[in-house]
């Protein structure tokens, strides 16, 4: 780890006039899970650490009529414990649980999850997110793939989006807030995320001197929601394919769905064909299986990950059938 | 008199009793000290500069830049210009500094420029491999082969393999080494041999051989790969020289752990077996190969375990690669010719339509020596699983994505005693200490002492002291080849025999017997088998008088104490989600054979933790090299995956023990129960799943690739 | 003292983020302070900015105030074993994944590891070192022990830190929640059959459910 200076403002008006104007000059310190490891490994270099946990506005999990609203610093515990999350969000909460170290749970946080790095070995190991070696030749296309990309990796970003609570947020149409130099906005969780095309980039919709808050979950209104994870292992392991769904259901015939898949492409994945291939049918095995094709028809596995395809049509089908119940 | 043998099963007090091990508080509680724990006055902090290419030659490198970084003590180039890298990891430059970001700070500012080379790192397409990287052994050829298939009923022919694992201690390699005069160095290293460690600095560093005083308490992992002092701790030595003495700390990073402290080989073999209809198996045919870094890894010993095959031809190549070297790997070589030999016997099994279980009883006899003893396990485990209930014939694993199997395997191994000096010591005040200078691995070493101790000497067990890890202690071997118990219990049962001896000697008088009609009981010197006849123990050693009695025991000694040679049987029930290839492990059995047990409860563990090791290669852990950058991918925890407590399934173990096994003495359990798993669930998933999946782990790609090779199990989800 | 691997990063790299940053210069409203500890006004309110050299970080460990020396950029871990000879948490992984560096910080467990010292500060941090006293053992410890959930010993401490505050929570575990309510600790020796059977130990030594803590 580089040396750097550490500190710890007590307003987000603070917070944000402490960053800077290039990314990776400063670097944001929450639950520190991703960014120590970071910075252990020089992925990131910064000269300032500006931490977070002194901002009380920026804690806290609270559910009331209009919806839920997850402070950026509410730890994934915070959204475990909350019994309203339980009851109206299973997706999130169930993304949540499949987070299985419970070290991480008391220490990770909301907005953390949303803004952690790839987990690409490539990039891991120093060869920049779009992961080139010193001439330029793309490392995964032809190198260890498994792990990567199935969908979206048409800009030359194979990693895959690690975040565990984004396929839900988006399948909820949850907005995420913003603070910057210019104030507060909001974006939709949707399209929060990108695909970057330099290393210099981010994957994330915030200039370098932004923070995100909050997240903002809109009132289920009957939203039947549902989130499966493809894990190898019940010990800390990422999901190899996962998917959030939620249902706007009568009996069993769909009025509406939104569907977002994880750990398949640079960014969290609308599945937008399923949520077609599903509107205005009965959940069944086979309307499940068959909105599941529809989600990876446009997948282009690369060379060793092609079992992704399948693992990801498995997550949409389990999601969609768990959702309806 | 007592004499050198182990007591009768009647008169055994703590003698294969479920005894906690000794010191288990301290563990528990963090107060035990591992190299990596210990922090010595004015201590340093090392780090190792490492090449980043796998095959390169090093043409310049400049330290200056490093030197001028506060705080830094001493830079020692390890392998200068000129020199050819052949992995990436190796050490070049060496660094000691006040504290680990000074050294880091400084390790970061060295530059090395390289000449690159071009590399090899994987095998396993063998078929892109140059033939200058193969390093072929003679075909081996018993009976008659070609004519032995041509008759065969039944003939199936399979690939199988098991990718390279690293040993991933916990505790890294590493060490804190300080000169603590111009001639004499301390070394507090991590090591499974604390007798010889300091024997190899000594060499390297030109001094005396005794001039290396080596104490460790603790060790964090070793499994095989933590015989040698190193190349890091003879650098780590000499950074400290050049500090003026002053102790530095060098304990590789997990990267480097991963990367370049020791391998197992991977395995790939093309396997054909040949049976006639009645299931009576004929023939063998196998061509293997695999790499081991730049080095080989001996004669494969295939057909394993059933060595009577009659017709048998035999090929292997080992694949030099650029990569970290190989060490040996708890049960070097057997758990990837377990797993070929059985996973090809399997599925002979299941092309005769044929039970494997009643398949490998058929042909036990071909296993030679120990056939009764697999006989034996293989029932005694089938009803710990409820085989015979629970088997299905392959493939017909039930209705729905989740397939259930069954697979077993069996195994052997050696375990014979190695050398072992035993100092046992018998104050006047009645105190007893037991001095040895071997390593408690974490397998119950200083527990097991103990209780030998406390056997022989009728005493209860915290009546002796146990004083390891030191190398000012007798002599005691490597802890490797599952040696150490039966070396150790052997030793420590002849010095405490003999000790026991001098004392009824010198008591007898007091109780008007002869020596030879005395015992040790209860804490008591008595007459046999007459309690009004004797004294305390307290009282005996008073007649030591002043001097405490001191008895060096040996082995290898008068009487047999100890043996080798075990076998093994193990099974497992899986579950297989063909939807996604997720394999679960619901339950897995082992019966072992290991001699006389001499605790209960931690050779129980050895089991155990041999049981989920083979989990964790059989389903999750590989070493993952990168074909264009010549790096191993995944040196961490996150994607070099070990299994957790839930992924490991309900797990039984049961010993034989009692007659025609408690005779043989002791022998050694670290290696033998990490022979069979890779089989074994190999074999339950192929039961499950209908088709085998060739290659451990058996990772959800894995698994799905060998649906869709069946015909699509999976096509449709 | 912060931690790296020693493998090297991209070799070769012709613009490592490092470079970069020295050629481009930095973009700060608030320039870098240098060293120790100063005081900035940010947005009209004074904050302190600490280090990037060495600062006195105060700590709350096991019910005593520690203090020690270092940069920010130094790991509660590396603070506790190399400054206050705290050695029961091992580093390991040092990259929040394998849980032998677990500890307490209010009450829950957290890697050590990836956290930083001197964002430890005004929190209560409860070490291994401090479930024993006087020779007696905590419950959990004591059925570690009674179970052998341990061979070499190096994940240890921090499977029972993680045990500890596990029941805390749940004072009533099914083998189930065992066996998903530990699953941030890995193990080489393959102890976990000792692990689950002394946690339901533990489980039923607590002499009221639910209610006292233990240690």
């Amino acid at each position: 780890m580089q040396k750097f200076e550490y500190v710890s403002p007590t307003t987000k008006e603070q917070a944000v006039a402490l960053l800077g104007e290039n990314w990776g000059d400063v670097e944001v310190l929450a639950g520190g899970t991703d960014l120590l490891s970071l910075m252990k490994d020089y992925i990131t270099t910064p000269r300032r650490v500006v931490n977070l946990k002194g901002i009380a506005a920026l804690s806290g999990v609270r559910y009331s009529a209009s919806g839920l609203r997850l402070g950026a610093l509410a730890t994934f515990d915070d959204v475990l414990s909350n019994t309203a999350v339980r009851r109206n969000y299973p997706a999130i909460w169930a993304a949540v649980e499949g987070v299985t170290s419970p070290q991480i749970r008391a220490m990770g946080t909301v907005g953390g999850d949303l803004c952690q790095r790839p987990r690409c070995w490539y990039y891991r190991a120093g060869y920049g997110l779009l992961a080139k070696d010193e001439t330029g030749h793309a490392l995964v296309p032809d190198g260890d793939n498994r792990y990567h990309a199935i969908l979206g990796h048409n800009s030359g970003a194979y990693f895959v989006n690690p975040s565990s609570l984004a396929p839900a947020l988006i399948a909820l149409a949850a907005k995420i807030g913003v603070y910057g130099p210019k104030g507060a906005r909001q974006v939709d969780a949707a399209e929060f995320f990108r695909a970057p095309g330099g290393d210099g980039e981010r994957e994330y919709q915030l200039s370098p001197n932004e923070i995100v808050t909050e997240v903002l979950v809109p009132a289920p209104g009957g939203m039947k929601n549902a989130t499966y994870e493809v894990r190898q292992r019940e010990a800390l392991d990422w999901p190899l394919a996962s998917a959030s769904v939620a249902l706007k259901l009568t009996g069993r015939n769909v009025g509406a769905a939104r569907i977002a898949l994880g750990h398949v492409a640079p960014v969290p994945w609308r599945a937008g064909a399923a949520e077609s291939a599903l509107v205005g049918k009965a959940v069944t095995e086979q309307t499940a299986a068959a909105a599941a094709e529809a989600a990876l028809a446009d997948a282009k596995p690369l060379s060793r990950n092609a079992y992704k395809v399948q693992l990801a049509r498995v997550a949409v089908k389990r999601a969609i059938l768990a959702a309806a119940g | 008199m007592a004499e050198y043998k182990w007591p009768e099963a009647d008169k055994r007090v703590h003698l294969g009793k479920r005894i906690s091990r000794i010191d288990g508080p301290e563990k528990v509680a963090g107060r035990a000290k591992y190299a990596y724990d210990i922090n010595r006055p004015g201590m340093l902090f090392g780090k190792i500069v490492r090449s980043p290419y796998a095959h390169a030659k090093i043409t310049s490198i400049d330290t200056s830049a490093a030197e001028r970084i506060p705080g830094v003590r001493a830079v020692k180039i390890i392998q200068g210009p000129g020199t050819e890298i052949q992995w990436a990891g190796d050490e070049i430059v060496a660094i000691a500094a006040v504290d680990e970001g000074a050294a880091e700070d400084a390790a970061r500012a060295v530059k090395i420029e390289y000449e690159r080379l071009p590399h090899l790192v994987n095998e396993q397409d063998r078929s892109s491999i140059p033939d200058s990287a193969l390093i072929p052994t003679a075909e081996s050829v018993v009976g008659d082969p070609a004519k032995a298939f041509s008759e065969a009923d039944v003939t199936v022919e399979g690939v199988y393999g098991n990718e390279v694992i690293t040993h991933c201690c916990l505790e890294s390699h590493g060490q804190i080494a300080e000169w603590t005069d111009e001639n004499n160095v301390l070394l507090h290293p991590s090591t499974q041999s604390v007798s010889s460690v300091g024997g190899q600095l000594a060499q390297s560093l030109r001094i005396p051989a005794g001039n290396v005083h080596v104490k460790m308490d603790h060790i964090g992992g070793g499994f095989g790969s933590k015989f040698q002092i190193d190349r890091w701790g003879v650098e780590c030595a000499n950074l400290s020289k050049l500090a003026g003495g002053k102790p530095v700390k060098l304990m590789l990073e997990r990267d480097a752990e991963l990367t370049v402290a020791g391998v197992r080989p991977s395995i790939r073999a093309r396997v054909k077996v040949g049976a006639k209809k009645d299931g009576t198996l004929t023939a063998w045919e196998s061509e293997t190969w695999g790499t081991g870094g730049q080095g080989g890894f001996g004669t494969l010993p295939v057909p394993y375990v059933w060595t009577g095959i009659p017709n048998q031809r035999k090929n292997q190549t080992t694949v030099k690669t650029n990569t970290g070297p190989a060490r040996a790997w708890r049960a070097p070589n057997h758990p990837q010719v377990c797993l070929i030999t059985m996973a090809a016997l399997d599925d002979l099994s299941a092309e005769l339509k044929m039970d494997p279980l009643d398949f490998f009883i058929k042909n036990i006899a071909m296993t030679g020596v120990r056939a009764k003893v697999y006989e034996e396990e293989l029932l005694k485990a089938a009803e710990m699983i409820e085989w015979k209930k629970n088997w299905h014939p392959r493939g017909e694993g039930g209705a729905g994505p989740i397939k259930r199997g069954l697979g077993l395997s069996i195994h052997t191994w050696g375990g014979g005693p190695h050398a072992s000096d035993c100092d046992l010591t018998i104050h006047p005040d009645g105190a007893v200490e037991v001095k040895m200078g071997t390593q408690d691995l974490g397998t119950g070493t200083r527990t097991v002492l103990r209780i030998v101790a406390a056997e022989t000497l009728g005493l209860p067990l915290d009546a002796v002291k146990v004083m390891i890890g030191d190398n000012r202690f007798p002599v005691s071997g490597s802890s490797g080849g599952s040696t150490t118990v039966g070396g150790i219990s052997s030793s420590t049962r002849r010095a405490s025999t003999d000790a026991l001896n001098q004392l009824l000697a010198k008591v007898a008088p007091d109780l008007n017997a002869q020596a030879d009609q005395l015992e040790a009981v209860g804490g008591r010197i008595q007459v046999i088998g007459d309690s009004s006849r004797g004294m305390t123990w307290k009282q005996a050693c008073a007649k030591l008088g002043t001097q405490p009695l001191t008895v060096r025991g040996k082995q290898p000694g008068q009487g047999t104490l100890a043996s080798s040679g075990v076998g093994g049987a193990q099974m497992a029930d899986v579950s297989v989600d063909i939807e996604t290839g997720v394999v679960k492990v619901n339950k897995f059995v082992a019966v072992q054979d290991c001699g006389l047990v001499i605790d209960e409860k931690t050779a129980e563990s050895q089991v155990f933790g041999a049981m989920i090791m083979g989990v964790c290669f059989s389903l999750y852990e590989e070493r993952i090299m990168d074909d264009r950058t010549g790096r191993v991918l995944n040196p961490n925890m996150e994607f070099y995956k070990l299994a957790g407590i839930g992924d490991v399934g309900e797990m039984k173990v049961h010993f034989m023990k009692g007659p025609g096994y408690d005779d043989r003495g002791v022998i050694g359990l670290g290696e033998p129960p990490t022979v069979s798993p890779g089989a074994a669930l190999s074999n339950a998933v192929a039961n499950a799943i209908g088709v085998r999946v060739g290659t451990l782990p058996m990772t959800p790609d894995r698994v799905l690739a060998a649906l869709a090779r069946k015909g699509g199990s999976n096509a449709k989800i | 003292m912060s931690s790296s691997g020693d493998m090297p990063d991209k070799p070769n790299s012709g613009v490592s983020r490092r470079n970069f940053l020295r050629g481009t210069g930095l973009v700060l409203s608030v320039p870098l302070v240098a060293g120790g500890v100063n005081v900035v006004t940010v947005e009209g309110a004074a904050v302190q900015v600490y280090g990037p050299d060495k600062v006195q970080v105060s700590l709350n460990i096991n019910g005593q105030a520690r203090s020690a020396e270092v940069e920010p950029r130094t790991t509660l871990l590396d603070t506790l074993r190399n400054d206050l000879d705290l050695t029961g948490a091992k580093r390991v992984c040092d990259r929040g994944t394998c849980g032998a560096c677990t500890v307490l910080i209010d009450d829950k467990p957290v890697y050590a590891c990836s956290v930083l010292a001197i964002d430890a500060q005004g929190r209560r941090i409860t070490t291994v070192e401090s479930l024993s006293s006087n020779g007696n053992l905590h419950p959990v410890q004591q059925a570690f022990v009674d179970n052998d959930a341990q061979q070499c010993g190096f994940c240890t401490p921090g499977f029972v830190m993680a045990c500890k505050a596990f029941l805390d929570r749940n004072p009533n575990p099914t083998a189930a929640d065992i066996e998903r309510g530990l699953g941030g600790n890995l193990c080489r020796c393959g102890t976990y059959v000792g692990v689950r059977a002394a946690v339901a130990q533990a489980a039923k030594a607590r002499p009221q459910r639910g209610g006292r803590r233990n240690g």
